[in-house]
């Protein structure tokens, strides 16, 4: 009962929403009568400032139809996921996908033609995984990525160097660690998360291969995620800290000397810390190993639910293929982001210093972007594995099994189907 | 006259049926027939699979392993609550200044939302660093900080989770008991005394827990119900952006991923909780059988 509970008071917000929304835009600027097409545009709340008014700015200077900014806190991936099903959804929206089984039940349109000419641009590790069959469903908007920051005092002070391996992070991590500083924070709840795939691609593995297997049925994937339990069982993991990986407060509070983190915490790292820091790729371990780092996009998306299909995908390209200058704005002027179009991401001066120009070269040199047959189920699945390695000390060769069973099983189900 | 009764029969049952009818028995039968479907991303799905979901929700074993969480925490909340606010009811019945001021002290949790209680719990009462209030306990004996809600071995989570929920469910229970205290004839502890039955567990064992009978069964019965629907302090505890770790993961929890998170696979979730739905059922009948719910005292 909870859960219906849960939803009918969802749904009923969002309605509220849409009302007032609706409301608004009557009574706003309704004058911009143009030739009366309305479209729906929906993003998630981003932290920083300004940013809802630069979206709101964008939508208000396109004339060829009526375009209404909906800014959505909360869960979102669960609110469009919802949305998706029903027609009162949005016509245009931001997703952190679209996932596959979004693209297979054929609930965003194919966007291939918007991209036409100017397909390479895109940073391919990025738009690789919005692209099924060859057909793109999603265009990237900015690219996000983390990476591993570390206090350069607190290491000097421990001589440590900072760790070019696996095995160098967990000794570095083991050194730093004291009575009141630990050494590594990996979230709170001890890196099964935030890590995911990132120590496979590390061991010189994948977590989906080309022709569509699982990509980690190799002893080295055992012997890489047992280096993890290590961190854990030697207590050099910073738990249970008030804010979790995504927000650097542990690291600027002097609670763990290195910890992983996205590259939109960098301009506050940069702000409270100055020179006294510096970032590095998830080490790579092994002899086939290589450095990695995660990197994402959010997209711009149709749904294939709206009425007026064809207006939004022209705004789409209008605002995410052609106005540069807006998505230059966009991924620079607010939060930190890297452009997704590599021209742009070129000329950003802003990326070519110090940090920032680090994480753009892991970015094209190490980055890899989360497959998209890489389903929430195994996901879950292999997630669980990983959290009982790390923390219980589960026998990895014995949990990898399992995962691969069911995610094979998994990605039988999703390329059978059409 | 007597359409005149069926009409004001239905303007006032009519609006009740309607809302009962549209937001619980419409998408309860259609999340049972979802159940026979594959219904990725769908609610109108057209595969039908028969059986298929329920076999593959009976096999996997994050979701038994969740039935197995969700009893072992049945098993401990309920006999932990109903002793508590048992014998907090019976200390705030024997006081006798300040009443009123003791029994809403201990009825005022009642009122917090699971949701706040929960943060409070993790963000500052049991928080893994040194400053949190649990730690700073520690902290005095020279004992190490504990991770509580990351530690698997011991599972100090638990602790967590049985805390908040004692803490915001004792006092509602409590204000039950003091309820069926009150309606507890003084003469039979007159007589008692007269008889030469000494004051206290005597006394207890023999009149007072006999006479609460009726309430008891009726705590015994929410108890359990509510430990079956315990979802908001396990999410808020445990819960973070990627995802709920594979412990302390109640069934509700784990089909809110399956079915409602980016899995968006509503077939499976709906088998899962067809499932849970009828363990609950038989639970709730057995223990009704079983505790001989509505009869009274005199019923025996």
């Amino acid at each position: 009962m909870t859960i219906s509970r849960r939803t009918l008071l969802g749904a009923g917000a969002g309605a509220g929403v849409a009302v007032v929304s609706a409301c608004g835009s009557n009574t706003g600027r309704g004058g911009g009568g143009s030739g009366g097409t309305a479209l729906a545009q929906w993003y998630h709340q981003y932290g920083e400032p300004g940013t809802e008014q630069a979206v709101e700015r964008y939508a208000a200077a396109y004339k060829k139809a009526h375009v209404t900014v909906q800014w959505r806190p909360g869960d979102y991936d669960r609110q469009t996921a919802a949305a998706l099903l029903t027609d009162s959804g949005p016509d245009v929206f931001e997703v952190n996908g679209p996932s596959l089984d979004q693209i297979q039940g054929r609930q965003v349109e194919d966007l291939t033609e918007l991209v036409a000419g100017v397909k390479d641009d895109f940073n391919s590790a990025v738009l690789a995984p919005k692209t099924y069959r060859g057909r793109v469903y999603g265009i990237p908007q900015t690219i996000d990525m983390q990476m591993l920051y570390y206090r350069k005092s607190l290491l000097a002070d421990a001589g440590v160097r900072p760790p070019e391996s696996l095995d160098e992070l967990v000794d570095a991590a083991r050194e730093l660690t004291s009575r009141k500083v630990k050494g590594l924070f990996l979230g709170n709840d001890g890196g099964a998360g935030v890590l995911g795939g990132t120590p496979l691609y590390a061991a010189g593995l994948r977590l989906v291969t080309e022709d569509g297997k699982a990509g980690f049925d190799d002893p080295a994937a055992a012997r890489t995620l047992g280096k993890l339990r290590r961190l854990y069982a030697e207590k050099s993991l910073l738990l249970g800290a008030p804010a979790d990986w995504s927000d650097p407060s542990a690291f600027l509070q002097g609670l763990t000397a290195m910890q992983w983190s996205g590259l939109w915490a960098l301009p506050q790292v940069q702000k409270e810390l100055g020179d006294d820091f510096g970032v590095l790729p998830f080490p790579k371990d092994g002899a086939a190993g290589r450095p990695s780092v995660p990197v994402g996009a959010y997209g711009a998306a149709v749904s294939a639910r709206g009425r007026h299909k064809e207006a939004a995908k022209e705004y789409v390209k209008w605002l995410w293929v052609e106005r540069t200058d807006y998505q230059e704005d966009f991924a620079l002027s607010y939060g930190f982001h890297i452009p997704a179009r590599i021209s742009l991401a070129k000329k950003a001066a802003k990326l070519r210093t110090g940090a920032a120009a680090d994480a753009v070269r892991f970015t094209t040199e190490h980055g890899y972007a989360q497959p998209l047959l890489w389903t929430p189920a195994s996901q879950v699945a292999y997630q669980d594995a990983l959290s009982r390695i790390i923390k219980d000390g589960a026998n990895p060769e014995n949990e990898l099994r399992t995962v691969v069973r069911k995610v094979s099983a998994e990605l039988d189900r999703v390329t059978h189907t059409s | 006259m007597r359409r005149r009764r069926v009409l004001w029969f239905w303007v006032f049952v009519g609006p009740f049926t309607i809302g009962l009818a549209l937001f619980t028995y419409v998408p309860l039968l259609w999340s049972v027939g979802l159940s026979f479907f594959d219904a990725h991303n769908t609610v109108t799905p057209t595969h039908f699979v028969g059986l298929d979901n329920y076999v593959s929700m009976l096999r996997d074993d994050a979701f038994t392993g969740s039935l197995r969480t969700f009893l072992v925490f049945t098993a401990f909340i309920v006999p932990v609550t109903f002793a508590l606010s048992l014998a907090l009811a019976l200390m705030v019945n024997r006081v006798r200044r300040a009443r009123a001021f003791f029994r809403s002290v201990f009825f005022l949790p009642a009122a917090c939302s699971y949701v706040v209680a929960a943060l409070i719990w993790k963000m500052s009462i049991f928080n893994g660093v040194r400053f949190g209030l649990a730690n700073t306990l520690l902290g005095w004996f020279h004992t190490d900080p504990v991770a509580w809600l990351s530690t698997t071995d011991p599972p100090w989570y638990w602790l967590v989770i049985v805390t908040v929920r004692l803490w915001l469910q004792a006092g509602f229970y409590m204000i039950l008991f003091l309820a069926g205290l009150q309606r507890i004839d003084p003469v039979l502890y007159e007589a008692a005394a007269v008889d030469g039955a000494r004051p206290g567990w005597t006394v207890l064992r023999h009149i007072t827990l006999p006479q609460l009978r009726a309430t008891s069964v009726a705590v015994a019965l929410l108890l359990v119900v509510n430990a079956f629907q315990a979802f908001d302090e396990f999410y808020n505890l445990l819960s973070d952006a990627r995802g709920y770790p594979p412990y302390a993961r109640p069934p509700l929890v784990y089909l809110y991923y399956t079915a409602l998170g980016q899995g968006q696979n509503l077939g499976l979730g709906s088998a899962g909780a067809v499932i849970l739905a009828l363990i609950i059922a038989v639970v709730t009948v057995g223990q009704a059988r079983w505790l001989r719910l509505g009869r009274t005292e005199a019923d025996g």
